[in-house]
């Protein structure tokens, strides 16, 4: 069969002409071509990895700008809540001295108020006293006419007078 | 429009039949026609390319023999020894002789016989095409900075190829694989343009080089030779003294030699099988419009239209084979070589 046996010219030609191919090839054809395809891929390879990092370190910029975004949120809550606690606490001790000094001061009014009624009551006991007195004169200037109920009624006015200058003291 | 070209398609699908029709008178005289002759026509060798018939005239390319008999070197056109019959005392073996189709001396020598035949013209205009596109390539990659710029023209097609290649070689070999990966190249880019040019049906394609053992034998070799000679310490001890038990040791050795010796001899095989494969498939498929001439009308027709959609269809299957087999000789070469360079 001539079809499974190699022909010795065919062979010759086919060395000949493929060590030829390959030595040209080898030479000046592939070296420059996979330098330049390994290059180019190498570079692809080195982008990726580049954009890859830079994206990767975007995203980290991302979550600490998020981080610091929510402790600039809680320290501004904590002011808030720290500013309110302060209010109250202002608004409480102002109501709690006002209140002491309203006190106080109903207080003071009250003694206040208590002397002047004592020495008004006082005042007019004296008032009182000497009017009595002043109209017991008139009224002894004119009935110390009579005898024996005259003296009965000063003895009786002495008394009273006694009795009521008792509690002013 | 594309109405248009499914109808023409139509059309052109009965053309064989036509061809078929007409080609009738000349076979009916012969009882039909000669197809084994036609395939291995096809698929073998010969001293001139016949490239098809006009009429009654054939359209030959006269090709260069070249012939070292007893009485020294011949040189003539393969024309006077196909017309003459005996030419400078050299004719072409006939049919049942021991080497059937090919010169012979008087005496039915073989000479030493290194013709221009058509294979090995397909050869050499194939190789020119491959060093061309390839320097071409290489000078576009030269001009221009392929990190700034991408690949355009032919650069673009021959950039994936070239990146697929190495990737493999990266893969099977390792980190020295630079030095191997311009051979791998070249046998990739030779095979893959063999095979494409083998499915062209006319010339400068159509030759059956990669189909033929001769060719296939080469590339193995080639690649036998590398990987024998650039195998590393490791790799010799492993094949001469495998790392087995005493008494395997002779046994396995005498395994691993022979399969060193297989392994290019599958390569062979491989492609060539696969690629005669191809080309006498096509043929065959093609043929059947020729052996239904005879039976002319509905047959004829109804035959030939099956035959076009069946060389549709196996031309383009022929053409994912074509890629296919030189993917794995290069991919085996490539694991060759790597076990090869095995350091450990």
């Amino acid at each position: 069969m001539s079809l499974i046996t190699p022909d010795g010219g065919l062979i010759f030609w086919m060395v000949v002409i493929f060590a030829i191919v390959l030595f040209i090839l080898a030479k000046w054809g592939f070296p420059a071509i996979t330098s330049a395809v390994e290059g180019r891929s190498k570079r692809i390879e080195d982008s990726l990895k580049k954009a890859d990092e830079v994206d990767r370190r975007e995203a980290g910029i991302a979550v600490e700008h998020e981080k610091m975004l929510a402790q600039a949120r809680q320290e501004q809550g904590q002011i808030l809540k720290d500013a309110s606690a302060t209010r109250e606490q202002i608004l409480a001790q102002a109501k709690a001295e006002a209140s002491e000094e309203t006190a106080k001061m109903i207080a003071q009014a009250k003694t206040q108020i208590e002397a002047d009624r004592k020495t008004a009551l006082a005042d007019m006991r004296r008032q009182v006293a000497i009017l009595s007195v002043e109209v017991a004169e008139k009224i002894i200037r004119k009935e110390l006419s009579g005898a024996p109920e005259q003296s009965a009624l000063i003895d009786r006015l002495v008394q009273e007078a006694s009795q009521l200058e008792k509690p002013l003291n | 429009m594309k109405k248009l070209a499914v109808i023409l398609l139509g059309l052109m699908l009965w053309i064989p039949a036509m061809a078929g029709g007409m080609s009738q008178g000349d076979d009916a005289a012969e009882g039909g026609p000669d197809i084994s002759g036609l395939i291995f026509g096809h698929i073998g060798d010969a001293y001139e390319w016949h490239i098809t018939k006009i009429g009654k005239k054939d359209l030959v390319i006269w090709l260069p023999v070249i012939v070292r008999a007893s009485d020294g070197w011949h040189c003539f056109s393969s024309k006077h020894i196909l017309e003459e019959h005996e030419y400078q005392g050299l004719h072409i073996a006939a049919e049942g002789e021991p080497h059937e189709g090919k010169i012979v001396e008087a005496d039915g020598r073989r000479p030493f016989d290194i013709s221009i035949t058509k294979n090995v013209l397909s050869l050499m205009m194939s190789s020119l095409l491959l060093v061309v596109l390839v320097l071409l390539t290489a000078r576009w990659y030269r001009r221009h900075d392929s990190l700034e710029e991408a690949p355009r023209g032919l650069a673009a097609l021959m950039e994936p190829l070239v990146g697929m290649v190495n990737g493999m070689a990266k893969d099977n070999i390792g980190e020295d694989y630079l030095r191997y990966s311009p051979y791998l190249l070249t046998v990739f880019l030779f095979i893959l343009l063999n095979n494409f040019m083998g499915i062209i049906p006319i010339f400068p394609g159509g030759a059956n080089l990669t189909g033929n053992i001769a060719c296939t034998l080469v590339l193995a070799l080639f690649t036998f030779f590398i990987v024998n000679f650039t195998g590393t310490k490791h790799y010799y001890k492993e094949l001469f003294f495998p790392d087995v038990p005493g008494p395997l040791k002779p046994l396995m050795s005498v395994i691993e030699v022979f399969s060193a010796f297989v392994k290019p001899l599958s390569l062979t095989i491989r492609l060539f099988a696969n690629m005669l494969a191809g080309h006498i498939q096509i043929l065959c498929i093609v043929s059947i419009i020729f052996i239904m001439a005879r039976y002319g009308g509905v047959l004829l027709g109804g035959m030939s239209f099956i035959s076009v959609f069946f060389g549709i269809f196996l031309d383009v299957l022929e053409m994912l084979i074509s890629f296919i087999q030189a993917y794995i000789f290069t991919m085996l070469s490539s694991i060759y070589i790597g076990l090869a360079r095995a350091k450990e």
